[in-house]
């Protein structure tokens, strides 16, 4: 629909690049990468993950999406990625638009422009790449020649901040929305494009699973409140819902993982062993959110892995997942793997395990004939009370014996992760923070009869989201945070006894403002998002280029002659009956459900995991249709031809 | 007590390959540390059997020879890889060329003899570059030329990680000259042949000498291309570095020496 010449940038570009900082990130060339011909497909994808190309590259969800669409026949889809200050302002002498990196064509040239939203922070950088690219910032003012711009990731899940720079929002898992979105505008162009661009999105919103914001109406009370949110034509669903894909394994993407020239962020072939979580975290959006588990199985993880591998050179294997030790087949998986890789200088890791003697086993497979050097686990809460209000199902016992067997083992360092600001929380809250480090080098010293032993605790601030029991929740005011960080540190810091064995890394609490901003707002912090981009604000989520003062100063602006400021959307608690922005995108989880796990965690009342005990119905599988799929299959891996 | 590592026998080299490659195109943007980590992927998708070093993070043996810098293109890079089965080297030239992305490409792949030759490095020296100046008048860059071939030191700074530094830059160049090249028009050719000192000297160098002696601005970022690499010899030429093995491995029996399988 774009009649914006699809021709390659680079000749402009390429003289440019010796004046930039690593400009290797700019030129493509990824292994795995597709350069499909542009006059033979009818429907091109432009896939942005808006953060530096180093953050966004290996992004799982990115690379995912770019498979699958690319496997499509007559689809192209190539990747953008934000650029950084210097060569902006480059691009902008030089007249040259937001480019992809795959055959540097304009953004502005596609039909779909996907963007994947893992954090809140990236949206000032997503206004930028649309300038840049030269499609208008607001999405009333496009025209039948601009991409239409849908948003997806887990910040999806409250698209209303971005309402009046997107033109659609999918919820939940990306596979099949992405082809089914393909066929939509197939359709549609094929049809003569009828009715434009308005036509087109009535009919992506008509699915019942895209959101397309200009189809809803928000009214606002006086007090600054939501009185309702409703479809303002007809045919356009009361609600959206999240997609669900069902069947892991019968999408093992990625199959060829894009291996760039350019050093990125993680060097590694990531595999999802299972999507979603019950552990009921009560502050954790994605273990809410990615309802129910769905594990992949043994067989396709063990062929994932073999294939990734030969297709890319890594020589490191994630097994990701939101708790992947959880698996049911997770002990035969690290056994079987660990054997399949001995001696061919291939590594193995497992990222977000729990606080469990079992996972130091884990660690110990995968750390064969290696260097025994760091394991993490995260308590979120530093005493027990308040790891009943969050619904961290772990006893200060149970982590003493965890450090114990890891140290003993060999181990010599454990990281700690925890949260700051968690509601009902206070100073001493925190400060068994300090208690607990102390006692993990006690017994680590005694462990391993060693003094070489370390233990760092790692601290930020406590968001609250939506979609999750503490989406009612007040936000701790950063001033308040960072005081008991402070606290916390300085007790550390004047234990003589263990205070050297004991690192402590913390974030200040301004950047976690913002994020709450964005996180629970509604259309009217658009407003503050614009203004804060137009004063310059860009990679928000990199403390050298996050400025606290310019994002308060364009909400004053934005906020001027609104009965709301940035406190009513952060550090006000919310009651029962206000309509969140969000209630009109459904996640699945029972609005009465994450009340009452609200009400709950202020009483200190835990929830089980529903894989191990019986429903408590959280709403997901009933309202979705779905069903818990979990192991164990029984099987196990086949056995093939190693790497030498 | 640190776990150390199995006492398992780390498989030990049993011949040395000495590979000449190129870097072109759109990959002159890559850096030292890029082109390793690539190169390192290729070898293991190639499944060239790399040498490792023992201890707890193996390596890959293999040692790079005077690498051009970061947005540089060269015709003429060189390495040396170590391996754990006798490898036909041109068979490891295809392998490897398919596994490495275009634009890294193989030119060579020869096995390292004894001999007269000596070291690889031993053999590398001097370096020729040819560099585009887009937008230079080709007289305004021989009349710079011809004063900075006058000089007997022309002294430019150059910004190092460690703070600046000043630098010969008229020292190590053995030669300089605009080429002429038909059909070229709106820009200046130049070539030059420079001696590897320590610190390096490079074209940018020459280049900051040439706006020192002349006022020589090019308006845009000169095109850098690295043609060769080899030791200078008496005769001012520069003599190809894989020669000294091409020589010997031709002197040999190939058949009694090479099996042709990896």
């Amino acid at each position: 629909m774009s009649t914006l010449s699809a021709e390659s940038v680079f000749s402009r570009l390429e003289p440019l690049l010796m004046s930039v900082s690593k400009p290797v990130q700019y030129v493509g060339g990824e292994l795995n990468s597709v350069v499909k011909d542009w006059a033979s497909c009818d429907v091109r994808w432009c896939l942005m993950y808006p953060d530096a190309y180093e953050v966004g590259l290996p992004n799982q969800g990115v690379q995912i999406l770019y498979e699958v669409l690319g496997e499509l026949d007559g689809v192209l889809v190539e990747r953008t990625y934000s650029v950084w200050p210097d060569l902006e302002a480059l691009m902008r002498e030089h007249h040259i638009p937001q480019f992809t990196v795959d055959a540097h064509r304009p953004v502005g040239a596609f039909d779909i422009f996907g963007i994947s939203f893992s954090t809140e922070l990236g949206y000032t950088n997503m206004l930028n790449a649309l300038d840049l690219a030269g499609i208008p910032i607001e999405a009333a003012d496009r025209t039948d020649d601009h991409p239409i711009v849908v948003a997806g990731g887990h910040a999806a899940f409250n698209p209303e901040p971005i309402a009046d720079f997107i033109d659609a929002a999918v919820l939940g898992d990306g596979e099949e929305a992405v082809v089914a979105i393909t066929a939509v505008v197939r359709t549609w162009k094929s049809d003569g494009c009828p009715g434009g661009r308005d036509e087109l999105l009535y009919r992506l919103a008509r699915t019942g699973n895209i959101y397309v914001p200009r189809f809803y109406d928000v009214a606002y009370r006086a007090d600054g409140h939501i009185s309702s949110v409703t479809p303002n034509r007809g045919g356009i669903p009361a609600r959206v819902s999240k997609y669900t894909l069902m069947d892991l394994d019968a999408w093992p993407y990625p199959k060829k993982p894009l291996v760039p020239l350019a050093e990125t962020v993680h060097e590694r072939f990531s595999v999802e062993i299972f999507r979603g979580c019950t552990r009921g975290c009560r502050f954790c959006q994605a273990g809410m959110i990615t309802r129910p588990v769905r594990e992949r199985s043994i067989d396709t993880i063990g062929a994932m892995v073999d294939a990734g591998l030969k297709a890319s050179g890594f020589q490191e294997v994630g097994l990701l997942s939101l708790s992947s030790a959880d698996h049911s087949e997770i002990g035969p998986l690290a056994k079987q793997l660990a054997d399949r890789y001995e001696g061919t200088n291939t590594s193995l890791s497992l990222p977000s395990t729990r606080v469990d003697a079992f996972n130091v086993d884990l660690a110990n497979e995968f750390s064969r004939n290696g260097r025994r050097s760091g394991l993490t686990f995260a308590p979120e809460g530093g005493s027990e009370r308040m790891r009943k209000v969050i619904n961290k199902m772990v006893t200060e016992e149970d982590l003493i014996r965890t450090v114990t067997t890891a140290y003993a083992q060999g181990w010599r360092r454990v990281k700690l992760y925890f949260m700051c600001g968690l509601p009902t929380e206070t100073d001493d809250d925190v400060l068994q923070i300090a208690d607990l480090a102390r006692k993990v080098i006690q017994a680590g010293r005694t462990a391993s009869g060693s003094r070489d032993i370390g233990c760092t605790v790692s601290i930020g601030g406590f968001v609250p989201k939506p979609h999750t029991p503490f989406q009612w929740a007040a936000q701790l005011d950063h001033a308040t945070t960072d005081a008991r960080l402070l606290k916390l540190r300085d007790t550390i810091r004047t234990d003589r006894q263990f205070g050297k064995a004991i690192g402590f890394r913390y974030h200040d609490g301004k950047p976690g403002i913002v994020e709450g901003l964005l996180s629970r707002g509604d259309r009217r912090v658009g407003g503050v998002i614009k203004e804060v981009w137009r004063s310059g604000g860009r990679f928000d989520g990199w403390s050298e280029y996050f400025s606290f003062d310019r994002w308060m100063t364009a909400a004053a602006v934005a906020f001027a002659d609104q009965p709301v400021d940035v406190d009513w959307y952060t550090t006000r608690e919310r009651d029962r009956a206000e309509v969140l922005p969000w209630d009109h995108l459904d996640s699945g989880l029972d609005k009465d459900w994450l009340w009452q796990d609200w009400q709950d965690s202020l009483s200190d009342v835990e929830v089980e995991d529903c894989r191990w005990t019986p429903c408590f119905d959280c709403g997901v599988c009933d309202t979705m249709g779905t069903d818990i799929q979990v192991g164990p299959t029984g099987r196990t891996l086949l056995p093939l031809t190693v790497l030498t | 007590m640190a776990r150390q590592p199995d006492a398992r026998e780390v498989a030990l080299a049993v011949q040395k390959l000495r590979v000449h490659f190129a870097k072109r195109g759109r990959l002159r943007f890559t850096s030292h540390r890029d082109f390793q980590r690539v190169f390192e992927r290729a070898i293991r998708r190639a499944e060239i059997p790399v040498a490792y070093s023992a201890g707890f993070s193996p390596h890959p043996k293999i040692s790079y020879v005077g690498a051009a810098s970061t947005g540089a293109a060269s015709e003429a890079e060189y390495l040396e890889i170590s391996v754990t089965q006798v490898c036909d080297p041109e068979r490891v030239r295809v392998l490897l060329d398919a596994a490495l992305p275009p634009g890294f490409d193989i030119v060579e792949v020869v096995e390292a003899r004894g001999g007269s030759g000596g070291s690889l490095p031993d053999r590398i020296d001097t370096s020729r570059w040819q560099v585009t100046l887009t937008g230079v008048d080709p007289a305004d860059a021989a009349r710079a030329v011809g004063l900075f071939l006058q000089a007997d030191s022309i002294s430019v700074e150059r910004v190092l990680k460690d703070g600046r530094r000043t630098l010969d830059a008229r020292l190590p160049v053995v030669s300089l000259g605009v080429v002429e090249a038909p059909g070229s028009t709106g820009c200046a050719i130049l070539e030059m042949v420079v001696r590897h000192l320590t610190p390096a000297v490079r074209p940018d160098d020459v280049l900051a000498g040439l706006r020192q002696v002349s006022d020589l601005a090019p308006p845009l970022h000169p095109k850098v291309l690295r043609l060769a690499q080899g030791h200078l010899d008496e005769s001012g030429k520069l003599a190809d570095p894989l020669a000294p093995d091409r020589d010997a491995a031709a002197g040999a029996d190939p058949a009694a020496e090479i099996p042709a399988t990896l």
